[in-house]
């Protein structure tokens, strides 16, 4: 079971910079053949500033939020999780060199299958150096209590 | 590559498909790597078997990311306004996975036409894995 009581609880807001090298990583582990995604002149003749931020990768730079212990603190066991849901909402583009905040907060916690599974939904907000809105991300893990 | 401007769509048109190759520990390797996705779940198998995992298996993100190339493959991810997804089932080693997608329907927000799709990942049995969806203005 997860403790409820993380339900509100406030992620402190971290900034990650979009590096163009992890980019060009990111697209050879997907293979991604679209050279907009990792070749900039690419990226510069279809009309963008630089090498996009793809669209899942916004998931990934908030990964980089600082180590804490939240999880152990709610219960969370991390051979137990599994990932639930996704969802992006896009508001404008992100591109290589742009540093984004994340603001993010745990909106709720659930059991289902009589107590087997804990669910934990999560959003945040992602903002660019100039302060507007790029995307919104949800998600939510799945806890095999077990 | 550039993708041709769509000027019309309807319902029950479906998006170029995305054939994938095969799951392996060298993709999952490199993907938790360069998605930052460290959990030891998707590289360690002696972790994954502690956790009751008969072995290592794909980041649902890996899975995800897939489906974004479906999209962006199609329209310009300029025009991507919303894209979600619901894990249905875990993405073995193995599996051999093709991303399709189709228009559910067209509705008009923001001073634009958009469209929903439906989006879905199978394996080579026809098992899916993932069940997802998008909207994209056109």
């Amino acid at each position: 079971m997860i403790d409820r009581k993380i339900i509100g609880m406030v992620f402190p807001a971290h900034s990650a910079t979009v590096e163009a090298g992890q980019l060009r990583f990111f697209a050879k582990a997907i293979g991604e053949t679209n050279p907009i995604y990792f070749d900039e002149s690419a990226a510069r003749d279809a009309g963008h500033p630089g090498l996009p931020v793809p669209p899942t990768f916004f998931f990934s730079l908030e990964l980089t939020r600082p180590e804490s212990n939240w999880r152990e603190e709610a219960g969370i066991q991390l051979p137990r999780v599994l990932h639930g849901e996704q969802r992006f909402t896009y508001h404008r583009m992100a591109y290589a060199g742009d540093t984004l905040k994340f603001e993010g907060r745990v909106t709720d916690v659930y059991d289902k299958k009589n107590g087997a599974l804990s669910f934990v939904v999560m959003e945040t907000k992602v903002t660019n150096q100039r302060g507007e809105h790029v995307a919104d991300v949800n998600k939510s893990l799945v806890h095999r209590n077990g | 590559m550039s993708q041709p401007k769509i000027k019309t769509l309807k319902a029950g048109d479906t998006l170029p498909p995305l054939a994938l190759p095969p799951v392996n520990r060298t993709t999952l390797a490199l993907f938790a790597g360069a998605s930052n996705d460290h959990n030891p779940m998707h590289i360690d198998i002696d972790f994954a078997r502690k956790g009751g995992m008969p072995d290592v298996f794909a980041h649902g993100m890996l899975g995800m990311a897939w489906l974004g190339r479906l999209l962006t493959q199609w329209v310009d991810q300029r025009q991507l306004r919303e894209f979600g997804v619901r894990f249905a089932g875990i993405t073995h080693l193995g599996n051999q996975m093709t991303a399709t997608g189709k228009v559910v329907e067209t509705f008009e927000a923001n001073g634009e036409k958009r469209a929903r799709l439906e989006i879905q990942s199978a394996n080579q049995h026809g098992e899916v894995k993932i069940i997802g969806d998008a909207v994209i203005a056109y």
